[in-house]
């Protein structure tokens, strides 16, 4: 039996103190979560601003439709900024790369996730999961999809009316799948307290980090 | 510390996982490898996107259809929040619009007239009201089908007040605050322009611009102002709140800004 901290004897106050049983490791980089939080802010004034545009109730409730539609117009546009800003750091593009590849354990996480398999071990994952690098690819594109018909539908002398007509067609009914999405999104993190911490503070747990994402290499603080 | 993967097969090939002989998987880092399908879904997004404006025209009409059969029969009313689910949008420039009823609604005719007139909601109701079953097409896209109009001819009006010689235009004004439009006089005095009571064969409500509004058959539903409040005759065309904004002024449906909706009228 080897001995453990404090045993060896009473002068225990001149030994360092017990390590934290579970140290906490670095997720993201002080940039990567600017990034993170100036697209969130967008995203939000963006939905915010299309509902009061779309739904009857609100429209009515807040009217004002120059200003929203302006609002909306340029939170809309800015969207990307922030992201191709970040790029400049070595950390987030890293995390992008890894976002890109997808291994065979990513197969298995969604063949789990779609079982609704719970069971310890059953969803391998690196440092994000399958599903969160589908989230975050899907996103992607879709958001440079609403990029492109918003700038149609912004700018009326870009292209002929068709084109027009059927990017509001696209925008509008991308714009309720994204809608549902980036719910789902934020259900996750309001499911996953650690998780909303990680995102917050930069570090998260170390047993948090082996039990949701065992094949991650993590890096201690 | 962070041990490198150890890279042995062609992580090019797409199937270099499931061949290459890697000895001690556990130890490679898995985040480093594997197919791109982040940037394949990203460029299949992009891809969908493109092909979904061209391929619009033929789903919206299969979605419309669809759509429409449904909304008809759906007591929640959530169809109405799917994009073209059928159905009015409801378009404010104001913050909010104030409620007016028969106690305090009025609508005045003046500029250059002989008689000048202010009508209440039950002397308007009192004149001869007009049907119109047209469709109503915004000029954003959205279209409903067979709308059933009712009120008194504009046309009767001004010939009640007495436009004189040199009038070349009339300019609407609503008891939002803000919101303007215009009419040439000669569009004025079509028979399918209407100060309208009722809307879908019931009172006008709020929500709908009342209790009344302008109905202009033939045009965008732009220039069929919502809570009309003054109708002045003056010398020339004052463009009105969106026709300032870039809008065209003879916004006649499918020939007009741009667009090749087919005419209501």
């Amino acid at each position: 039996m080897t001995s453990t901290p404090g045993s060896a004897g009473p002068t225990a106050a001149t030994t360092p103190p017990p390590s934290d049983p579970s140290p906490r490791v670095r997720r993201f980089t002080t940039a990567e979560r600017l990034v993170h939080r100036a697209t969130a802010w967008l995203v939000l004034i963006c939905v915010a601003t299309a509902a009061c545009l779309y739904v009857p109730q609100l429209a009515e409730l807040v009217g004002r439709r120059r200003l929203v539609v302006t609002v909306h117009e340029w939170s809309g546009l800015l969207i990307p900024v922030p992201l191709l800003a970040g790029l400049a750091s070595r950390a987030l593009r890293a995390d992008l790369s890894r976002i890109n590849r997808f291994g065979p354990h990513d197969r298995r996480w969604l063949r789990a996730a779609l079982r609704r398999d719970h069971a310890p071990g059953s969803r391998p994952a690196g440092k994000f999961n399958a599903g969160q690098k589908l989230y975050a690819a899907w996103t992607a594109g879709a958001v440079l999809v609403m990029l492109g018909t918003g700038l149609l539908m912004w700018f009326t002398g870009l292209a002929p009316l068709v084109w027009r007509t059927g990017a509001t067609f696209v925008h509008d009914w991308l714009a309720l799948a994204l809608g549902v999405v980036v719910a789902g999104h934020m259900a996750k993190a309001l499911a996953d307290p650690e998780a909303r911490r990680g995102m917050r503070t930069g570090s998260v747990e170390r047993l948090w980090a082996r039990s949701e994402h065992p094949l991650w290499r993590e890096t201690e603080e | 510390m962070c041990p490198r993967p150890l890279v042995t097969g062609d992580r090019r090939c797409s199937n270099g996982w499931v061949n290459s002989p890697l000895p001690d998987r556990d130890r490679s880092s898995p985040d480093d490898g594997g197919a791109p399908v982040g940037r394949r879904l990203v460029l299949a997004m992009l891809g969908l996107g493109a092909a979904g404006v061209v391929a619009a025209p033929v789903l919206q009409r299969t979605l419309e259809d669809g759509l429409g059969a449904v909304a008809d029969k759906d007591p929640t009313g959530l169809t109405g929040l799917l994009p073209n689910g059928g159905g009015f949008r409801y378009y404010s420039v104001t913050t909010s619009v104030p409620e007016k009823t028969a106690a305090d609604y009025r609508l005045t005719v003046d500029g250059l007239v002989d008689r000048p007139a202010t009508y209440t909601l039950d002397s308007l109701k009192a004149l001869p009201q007009t049907r119109m079953v047209r469709d109503v097409q915004c000029v954003t896209g959205w279209r409903v089908p067979e709308t059933p109009f009712e009120g008194v001819r504009l046309s009767a009006l001004l010939d009640a007040a007495g436009v004189r010689p040199g009038a070349k235009a009339i300019r609407f004004t609503c008891f939002d605050g803000a919101y303007s439009e215009s009419l040439t006089l000669e569009q004025a005095s079509r028979p399918d322009v209407l100060v309208a009571t009722r809307m879908r064969d019931e009172p006008l409500a709020h929500a709908h611009g009342g209790p009344i509004r302008l109905y202009v058959a033939p045009m965008y539903f732009y220039k069929s102002a919502k809570w009309l409040s003054g109708i002045t005759v003056t010398d020339s065309v004052r463009p009105g709140y969106w026709e300032e904004l870039g809008y065209d002024v003879d916004a006649w449906v499918g020939r007009s800004n741009g667009r090749d909706d087919a005419p209501t009228v």
